[in-house]
């Protein structure tokens, strides 16, 4: 349960190579890859088979609150007021201002606090191999080896030119 | 690319050193003018007769229509794919930011009684009465708050990786602000995919934000039957006048910047071209807005609207809407000419123009409409207190301030969203450059 997992940490100069890189672990098997990169890339998004994300499903619920919440506040504190002007006591008009700012505060909020759970954010063990130049200018491929078989990693990774090659351990995830 | 923004938030020139003493300055004169107004009341203003709302209404519309440009500068062109969005976005929600704040503070200002201005919400208090939510007044309270909070995450969460950087690229006590603040981002590829698709929702909730947000305040004027106010123009008036002081304030603040900074490897005079040409256009529908008011008083044939617009030119704020008329629709037209826009000091003159008589614009609308209604006998003359005065000078000096000590915190070019748009380095091509 709790130790490291081994894996292999490669340094990448340039986005292609990496593409490369982590089509051909996934092709001789190995699947539990992650790259850090400085920026967002998205053949290296298709290359790792993203698709679909939670995030956006939360938002509709939100913004879908927010309406209801919106229309609830309106129609609960205009019911029984005055009739000023002739004016009706519950007005779509008036009261589509307000659902509408609702709905978007609410769906944003959603928004923000789905994208927190989904890319597990904020991180507060450092369990995640990385290298300050992910952020800069270089891209990096992590990938976890079962053992005997790093040798084998080394050598898919090597063939793609990494700037840099490194054994490292990581934290088992919570 | 890191190093060369990192940089900046290193200790700061002399030129910033120079300036923020005057920006604080003018903060504390701020602060103490709006303490001078909170302890005698609003009798201190100029405010008076049916002039209830003057200088300091005019700067809350003004501040509100930049901080709404901020966000369709920054969530319009990024769904647009614009790319040269991505280098002055930053600096445009920065902006944004600074001034939701200092719009924030004039909604209270402009209140006078601030320590009354929790009833303006809606909780169940015990005198049962509930804040009318048909006033456009609440859809104010709602609107601004909604886009406080939308604009404020839209800036967070776009800086995380920026953040993630600074921190990688700092050392010292700052370093632990950035690592704190940028969440423990690593850039993986379960991040970034997630991250893309929030920003992605966050851009289209914000664009239709940014432009409600000015047309709420504008039915603040419209749904009145104030002559020069009851006109359904106002809304997208308001709007197009918001995206249009928003870019030229952009200018305003990014033409120094950049070359305080020596940015201009990542906002080249392309991007100041672009944001010439869109300050431009803004400028022409607002133009066309102020012709369309003026038709529509003299077609409309109500005898009321058309004095309320010929006190208006020819009354006694005459020099105020011909002021206007000059920065706002006939310096731009410079903007045509690419000499013009190629020339940084007249863009950054034009925009600072432009600045003004956008500000003038507010004014122009609010208090000649007000001081020359229907009733002969209520109409009064406005002129603004030695306090409103100092608020309304403080509130520039208030917005310099934090944009400068955010500027000074904060990374001010979208790193990572720079690097996106930048053709990336492909290993192939290398290949065939070595022999």
């Amino acid at each position: 349960m709790s130790g490291a997992t081994h894996g292999i940490l490669a340094a990448f100069e340039y986005p292609d190579s990496t593409v490369d890189a982590i089509e051909s672990l996934r092709k001789a098997g190995f699947e539990e890859i992650r790259v850090s990169s400085p920026y967002v890339a998205h053949q290296i998004e298709a290359a790792m088979g993203w698709d679909g994300s939670p995030v956006r499903v939360c938002t509709l619920v939100g913004g879908l609150t927010g309406a209801a919440a919106g229309f609830a506040l309106t129609a609960r504190t205009s019911l029984w007021s005055a009739r000023v002007g002739g004016r009706p006591e519950l007005g779509v008009p008036a009261s589509i201002v307000i659902a509408f700012e609702l709905s978007v505060l609410f769906a944003a909020l959603a928004a923000v606090i789905a994208l927190l759970i989904a890319a597990r954010l904020p991180r507060t063990r450092p369990n995640v191999v990385y290298d300050p130049s992910f952020s800069s200018d270089r891209f990096g491929v992590f990938v976890r080896v079962p053992p005997g078989r790093s040798d084998e990693a080394c050598r898919i990774l090597r063939e793609r030119g990494p700037a840099e090659l490194r054994e490292s351990a990581e934290a088992d995830h919570a | 690319m890191n190093e060369d923004i990192l940089r900046i938030l290193d200790t700061p020139g002399k030129g910033w050193w120079r300036l923020f003493p005057f920006a604080a300055a003018g903060a504390v004169l701020f602060l103490g003018s709006w303490a001078h107004q909170l302890v005698e009341g609003l009798g201190v203003s100029g405010l008076g007769g049916p002039v209830t709302w003057g200088v300091s209404m005019a700067s809350f519309v003004f501040w509100v229509g930049i901080a709404s440009s901020g966000v369709l500068i920054s969530a319009v062109l990024f769904l647009f794919r614009t790319p040269w969005r991505q280098a002055v976005h930053r600096a445009a929600e920065v902006m944004t930011v600074c001034a939701m704040m200092t719009a924030g503070l004039f909604l209270l200002i402009h209140l006078g009684r601030v320590w009354r201005a929790y009833w303006l919400l809606p909780y169940p208090g015990s005198h049962l009465l509930w804040p009318n939510l048909r006033s456009p007044l609440l859809w104010d309270v709602f609107a601004l708050s909604t886009y406080f909070v939308v604009s404020v995450l839209f800036f967070f969460l776009g800086m995380i990786p920026d953040l993630a950087a600074a921190r990688d690229g700092t050392t010292g006590r700052r370093r632990e602000l950035y690592r704190v603040i940028s969440l423990g981002w690593r850039g993986t590829d379960r991040q970034w995919h997630h991250f893309g698709k929030a920003y992605l929702l966050l851009a289209g909730l914000a664009t239709p934000l940014a432009v409600c947000v000015p047309s709420v305040v504008s039915w603040d004027f419209a749904t009145t039957i104030v002559p020069g106010w009851h006109s359904t123009i106002l809304a997208p008036y308001f709007v197009a006048g918001a995206l249009y002081s928003g870019v030229a304030m952009v200018l305003t603040l990014v033409i120094p910047m950049r070359k305080a900074w020596g940015l201009e490897k990542y906002l080249t005079g392309k991007h100041l071209d672009a944001l010439a040409k869109l300050c431009l256009l803004a400028g022409l529908v607002v133009t066309y807005a102020y012709a369309v008011q003026v038709f529509l008083a003299w077609y409309g044939a109500d005898a009321v609207e058309r004095a309320s617009f010929w006190s208006r030119m020819f009354g006694s704020y005459w020099w105020a809407s011909w002021t206007m008329i000059t920065c706002t629709a006939l310096a731009p037209q410079l903007l045509w000419f690419e000499r013009v826009r190629r020339s940084i000091p007249a863009l950054w003159a034009v925009s600072i123009l432009v600045d003004i008589g956008m500000w003038l614009e507010y004014y122009v609308v609010i208090v000649t409409s007000l001081h020359h209604g229907y009733e002969p006998f209520m109409w009064h003359l406005y002129r603004p207190s030695f306090t409103e005065v100092g608020i309304l000078v403080g509130s520039v000096c208030w917005f310099l301030f934090w944009f400068m000590l955010l500027t000074r915190l904060l990374p001010p070019v979208a790193i990572s969203a720079v690097k996106e748009v930048l053709p990336p380095r492909m290993r192939h091509e290398r290949e065939e450059v070595r022999p």
